[in-house]
């Protein structure tokens, strides 16, 4: 009994300080709110928003409410993130795996990147990327088309749009197509288990995934369309582009740094992991006859991946926040538009924080459930 | 006998009643932010994080303008020193909630005064030191003159968290202009990006625009188009529930206007004192008790007019004769064709 007393009563204590604070904060803030004449709730979110913003993945305009201007900046968010993510991915394993070439230059060039690029602060490569760009960047009119369709400039990145008909048939194919591979692929490893013999699996994969889509356009009355993007005049020095789609140059700048910065990072743990393999575990490898491809796909790899995935959530989940220095050059991600404009019309600020920092909360749970999950079916099944 | 002993018991007691009612409210008029003030020894106000000729500080951190001499105004009026204030640069973002928490207890900070800031979060807006409104600034090669030659996709840069981004939506609508709003946090990054070519246009209070056009690379190049889309009355802000400390500062701006009004400057204010004008007198502090109400000596006003000046040598000091906008327009006098016009200090 005095045992387990013993137990719980520092627990105890330790849970009735954090509500106490936690309640005194709250009560200070309700008092002092009140006092000034401030009121407290979340009607606002319903209210129109009479703000527009620059890029926007769903319909909006200010005569939508807060709540929509606030998706808006959750989706640029999440966007920006998503992007970053998978080009600091495909760069970090390129110069993690570069970092440990046999060739000299190859090496000592990773080594250059990845010291200068994480070692410079993330907001001054944020605005050097920006307004380098921005001087370097052509005006709409002088840009040279790459491709004949699609024009890099100060205004942004104009490519043409896809205009389809029948897209659902198309999508179908595709599905059918990966529904094939996946099929295929489990028969392949049970013959390969239960025979010894190899399917050229890949081979068969192209094939379909290229095959079934072309299909859809001969039989299935898929057809695709462009717009292409056309220089309009709107005074006599300024034109911009109309039609295609555009990429706002403050989304490219701060992919690009965002990318640039994380991947550093990112091939510092691929870098790690590959070494954490033991060496006996390659010569090993080799001495059984497989091709040094074979070894890092088949033996390396698999182990390495057990060490780089766990640093490397880490590293996804920093970009994901780092993101929010978007507002800086005028990217609207959720801190420019909701934590920014959205509170500044509305003065509504412990609402409107409490509502973002909760946000960027969900979105890190989320990618660290993701990650583990993804480390933990990867991770070494006892047999 | 006994009736007049009734009415004099009365009498006394109506006086006595009368005589707590004044102690009480002189009492209640020692304002809280105004004991801290005289406690702390300076003014807290909240400034632009530099707009030239509204609040900019130099080198050596001295800040100059019109929005930092209404604070220096308080500062000379309740302290007695006009350089017994503590600047905070803010942006347009972080200014009201600095306000409203108790960081600073004068935002001048070239604020637009609006029905919902007033109403809805705990501020108060005490005059107008500014009369602007929201304009256009374009490239003089782009040959545009006027906004009726905006066209479609036309992109326009400005700040975030200002009325600035909500008259621009009214302002396209209106006209059924699809436009591309690239808003920043800070000027400084709107003018780089606008400078750059990142937008046709850049938008803003006019008086901002004919600041921000001095750190241009190439002022020349740049135009201020004729048009004005929006009313921005631009003045001094404090927090909502003080009312000793809302007057003072609004006093401290009325005297500031009427002592241009009535000729009085920093280099006169002395001798002013033996005016025939009992108006002017009263500006001085020669003649009735016009610092008592908001519990200060009588000279406050003196000291503001000779530390600080009267309106128009400030706007000289800062405006004109930097060359932002040599023109005073709508903040002239009313008794020179301008909206200027305030209650009188009596």
């Amino acid at each position: 009994m005095n045992f387990k007393l013993k137990d719980i009563v520092p627990q105890l204590i330790t849970v009735l300080a954090v509500v106490l604070v936690f309640g005194f904060f709250t009560y200070n803030a309700q008092v002092n709110m009140e006092n000034r004449g401030i009121d407290f709730g979340y009607g606002f979110l319903s209210q129109e928003s009479s703000f527009d913003v620059q890029f926007s993945l769903i319909e909006y305009d200010g005569s939508h409410s807060y709540f929509r201007a606030y998706l808006v900046g959750l989706l640029n968010t999440i966007l920006v993130s998503v992007i970053g993510i998978i080009f600091a991915t495909i760069l970090g394993v390129i110069v993690g795996i570069a970092r440990l070439s046999p060739n000299y230059l190859i090496n000592q060039f990773a080594a250059f990147y990845v010291e200068f690029f994480r070692n410079i602060p993330l907001l001054l490569q944020i605005f050097f990327w920006y307004f380098a760009a921005l001087r370097a960047l052509p005006l709409p009119q002088d840009a040279e088309p790459m491709f004949g369709v699609t024009y890099l400039t100060i205004k942004g990145l104009f490519v043409p749009a896809f205009i389809w008909q029948n897209f659902n048939i198309f999508f179908y194919s595709l599905v059918a197509a990966i529904i094939a591979i996946i099929v295929i692929k489990t028969h392949a490893k049970k013959v390969q288990e239960t025979q010894g013999k190899q399917i050229p699996v890949l081979l068969i994969s192209l094939g379909l995934i290229l095959i079934l889509p072309l299909l859809s356009f001969l039989i299935g009355g898929v057809r695709l369309s462009f717009e292409v993007p056309v220089l309009k005049q709107l005074a006599t020095t300024s034109f911009i582009y109309e039609g295609g789609v555009s990429l706002p140059p403050e989304l490219i700048a701060l992919t690009l740094s965002l990318s640039l910065y994380t991947a550093t990072f990112i091939a510092e743990c691929v870098r790690a992991g590959i070494q954490g393999v033991g060496k006996g575990q390659k010569e090993a490898a080799a001495s059984i006859g497989l091709t040094p491809n074979q070894v890092l796909k088949l033996v390396v790899m698999p182990q390495a991946l057990r060490i780089i995935i766990p640093p490397t959530t880490n590293q996804y989940l920093n970009l994901t926040k780092n993101s929010s220095l978007a507002a800086a050059i005028a990217y609207p991600d959720l801190v420019l538009v909701f934590a920014g404009t959205a509170l500044m019309q509305t003065g509504k600020a412990i609402e409107i924080v409490s509502i973002t920092m909760f946000t960027y909360l969900t979105l890190s749970v989320s990618i660290s459930i993701l990650m583990n999950w993804y480390n933990k079916k990867i991770a070494i099944t006892e047999k | 006998m006994f009736k007049y002993l009734k009415q004099l018991t009365s009498l006394v007691a109506m006086v006595a009643v009368l005589f707590t009612f004044t102690t009480e409210s002189m009492a209640a008029k020692k304002s809280k932010t105004l004991k801290n003030t005289q406690k702390k020894g300076f003014v807290r106000c909240g400034v632009s994080q530099g707009l030239p000729g509204f609040s900019n500080a130099d080198a050596a951190g001295n800040w100059t303008g019109v929005d930092v001499d209404v604070c220096r105004a308080v500062a000379a009026a309740v302290l007695g020193d006009a350089n017994k204030v503590k600047f905070t640069p803010l942006s347009a973002k972080e200014r009201f909630t600095a306000l409203t928490s108790g960081e600073i207890d004068i935002l001048s900070r070239n604020t637009t005064w609006t029905l919902s800031r007033d109403a809805d979060i705990g501020l108060t807006f005490v005059g107008v030191n500014f009369y602007d409104g929201q304009g256009f600034m374009v490239r003089k090669s782009s040959g545009i003159t006027s906004v009726d030659q905006f066209k479609n996709g036309i992109s326009a840069c400005t700040n975030i968290g200002t009325t600035t981004e909500l008259n621009m939506r009214d302002f396209f609508n209106s006209r059924g202009i699809k436009y591309e709003p690239v808003a920043f946090e800070k000027a400084d990054e709107v003018v780089a990006a606008y400078d750059a070519g990142r937008c046709d246009t850049y938008t803003t209070d006019k008086s901002g625009l004919a600041a921000q056009r001095t750190k241009m690379k190439n002022p020349d190049e740049h135009i201020v188009l004729p048009e004005t889309i929006s009313k921005e009355p631009l003045g001094p802000v404090v927090r909502q529930g003080d009312s000793v400390w809302e007057d003072i500062v609004r006093w401290s701006l009325n005297t500031m206007i009427e002592a241009e009004e009535y000729g009085i400057t920093s280099a006169n204010a002395d001798s002013m004192k033996t005016s025939d004008n009992p108006q002017i007198k009263r500006l001085v502090g020669a003649e009735g008790e016009m610092g008592a109400a908001f519990g200060l000596d009588n000279e406050w006003n003196l000291r503001i007019i000779k530390q600080v000046g009267n309106y128009g040598e400030s706007y000289k000091r800062n405006i004109a004769d930097t060359g932002i906008l040599p023109d005073r327009g709508p903040n002239e006098l009313w008794t020179k064709g301008g909206i200027l016009y305030v209650p009188p200090s009596r």
